[in-house]
């Protein structure tokens, strides 16, 4: 509780609820001085919106071809021009920001709830427990990660699905590692020694008075780490490995932009924007989260 | 620092072993037998197919299998190609592996030239334009993919300029772009990392102290702060040594580089698992060896690790 119970004397004593929401309140003052982030939010938040109302807008159908158009340039209708087999490339483009998207917030999503489980058991329970725990968090480590998402997608049979899956279950190391670390300095602090003594089970305690505590720091790693799983998941893709066809996404349409590279060098184009700007987004969301949650991180990047 | 190398050795043979197991198991899984891959649509009949699994081992209990492998790995055996035929794996990492080595090693050599003292010079100029230049321009580096900056250097330096050959390395010309690409990926990362621990040191007490005894800035900062802000530097190498190979799998596949990248992705492909398995089993062992080797390094470069 070291920040949530920080006393001010110089306000007014608040109300019960003000003082539980104020910390989240006053990070988001802190956010929104940083401008870049304030712009990455924007960004991904236009981008969400396509993302869940594609076919709003589309101009055309993503998998439509459009007959003798193969690699043409862009025309006023087709803004960004035509893929290899005469696909309205814009469209595509709008339609993978939904695999980027899914993929980059669900496998953070199973990533830090697996994460910070094991972090904070680990921490709090201690003993051959927590031994345990941190050589499986070690033996995940030592694989580098792109070839361990590569067997696996080929061992499992690659799709959608597939990359969520294998993306969460293997980036979640590096939140159990700071979980542990802080919960194994909270679990000797005063209101845990207090829930302890009110007959709290571990269940408890771990769920409702450690987690929480260690929630800012896994908030600002996760929103750092969607841009670099965004990345592994475009690679993935890129690999024939990720989201199959006639699917859109970023990645395959830059395995499509190789493989013409010679003949329709302009495919290859829009959707690397994309993906750079995506990226860019959140990441400059989680500096701005940092500075605003979590004053002691410093600038680390976590891309492997 | 005897007993912390011994504690550290144990752990990491621990690490290696779970790997091992966890990595065969995950080729066990693997959907689509190598023998029925090999033979294809070929008609053969039951009694050869069985030869040639007894000839592998396949038809083995798994934890068989499994001791046989890493018996033979311990001896340095990594077996024999299943697909191509009577190659032994390690001849094949091998050379894959030189072509992979040499590439990241000019490309992180050349990163380290510009970064450290464009990370240097940000940090001292705080604020600066060079200082902006710096941040904006890494912060956009991280975000970029390799394997599309490749493809973009491909379409400038190969279709418009037609200056560089766009796939192989025929010649030393082949090297330039996929090289390039390594050193963008890297420098991004590094120069940070050093603008960074270099602003961490520059508000330590000792740059105080020197500053207060006269040191001119030049000194402060060469003699003082670079070589306390190259350490971070020490550590992301030796921690990133195998993913920075294994992050070159796109590149190779971007520009169709014989490497461990491609060698890998093939032999994935073609559920070649012995090769499969000995290429993760070697980028595991040395992520283990690379934290290793850099902790100890760390304690004989900085003696305050030495004392606790």
């Amino acid at each position: 509780m070291s920040r949530a119970t920080t006393v001010f004397p110089a306000q007014p004593p608040p109300t019960r609820t003000l003082v539980r929401r104020s910390e989240w309140t006053r990070g988001w003052q802190r956010f929104k001085r940083y401008r870049p982030g304030m712009i990455g939010l924007g960004f991904v938040a236009v981008l969400t919106v396509l993302a869940i109302f594609p076919d709003l807008f589309a101009p055309h159908s993503h998998t439509w071809i459009f007959r003798g158009m193969r690699g043409a340039p862009p025309t006023w209708a087709h803004p960004l021009g035509f893929d290899h087999i005469g696909r309205d490339v814009l469209s595509r483009i709008i339609w993978g920001s939904r695999v980027a998207l899914l993929v980059g917030l669900l496998a953070s999503g199973i990533a830090v709830v697996i994460g910070v489980t094991v972090g904070a058991v680990a921490g709090y329970l201690g003993g051959w427990v927590d031994s345990l725990l941190s050589r499986i968090v070690d033996t995940l480590m030592a694989y580098p990660l792109l070839v361990l998402l590569i067997t696996l997608a080929a061992v499992l049979g690659p799709s959608l699905v597939t990359v969520v899956v294998i993306i969460g279950l293997t980036t979640w190391a590096q939140y159990a590692r700071v979980v542990r670390a802080d919960v194994l300095s909270l679990r000797e602090r005063e209101f845990v020694l207090a829930a302890q003594a009110a007959g709290a089970s571990t269940a408890r305690i771990v769920f409702r008075h450690v987690i929480p505590n260690v929630l800012g720091p896994v908030i600002v790693l996760a929103s750092l780490g969607v841009g670099g799983i965004i990345l592994l998941e475009s690679a993935l893709s890129f690999l024939g490995l990720g989201a199959q066809p006639p699917t859109a996404s970023w990645g395959g349409m830059l395995a499509d932009g190789r493989a013409f590279i010679l003949i329709y060098p302009q495919i290859a184009i829009a959707p690397g924007v994309l993906i750079t700007l995506t990226v860019l987004a959140f990441n400059l969301v989680g500096d701005g989260l940092r500075d605003a949650l979590d004053p002691r991180q410093k600038d680390v990047m976590i891309t492997r | 620092m005897q007993r912390y190398i011994a504690v550290r050795l144990a752990q990491g043979f621990v690490v290696i072993l779970m790997v091992s197991v966890a990595t065969f198991a995950m080729m066990h899984f693997i959907p689509g037998d190598p023998v029925s891959l090999l033979i294809g649509e070929a008609r053969i009949s039951q009694e050869q197919i069985d030869l040639i699994r007894a000839k592998w081992g396949l038809d083995r209990p798994v934890h068989e299998q499994y001791l046989r492998w890493v018996s033979n790995l311990l001896r340095g055996d990594f077996g024999q190609s299943v697909v191509r035929s009577g190659v032994p794996v390690r001849t094949m990492i091998a050379e894959a592996a030189t072509v992979t080595i040499t590439l990241n090693l000019i490309g992180f050599l050349i990163s380290i030239v510009i970064a450290v003292p464009a990370g240097l010079l940000a940090a001292t100029r705080r604020y600066s334009a060079f200082d902006y230049t710096i941040m904006v321009s890494t912060t956009l580096g991280v975000a970029l993919p390799n394997f599309w900056v490749g493809l973009m250097l491909i379409v400038v330096f190969s279709l418009l300029l037609r200056w560089l050959p766009p796939f192989g390395l025929g010649s030393w010309h082949g090297y330039v772009l996929p090289v390039a690409v390594i050193v963008i990926g890297q420098l991004a990362l590094l120069a940070r990392l050093m603008r960074s621990s270099t602003l961490d040191n520059l508000g330590e007490d000792f740059v105080r102290t020197a500053r207060a005894k006269g040191l001119r800035e030049s000194a402060v900062v060469g003699r003082h702060v670079v070589r306390n802000a190259l350490l971070p530097i020490v550590t992301v190498i030796g921690y990133r040594v195998a993913f920075i190979l294994s992050g070159t799998i796109v590149v190779e596949t971007v520009f169709a580089i014989p490497g461990l990248g491609q060698l890998f992705i093939e032999s994935v492909n073609r559920v070649d698992y012995q090769v499969v398995q000995a290429i993760v089993m070697v980028l595991s062992i040395l992520v283990v060896l690379g934290n290793l080797v850099t902790d100890l390094i760390y304690g004989f470069i900085d003696p305050r690790i030495r004392i606790r």
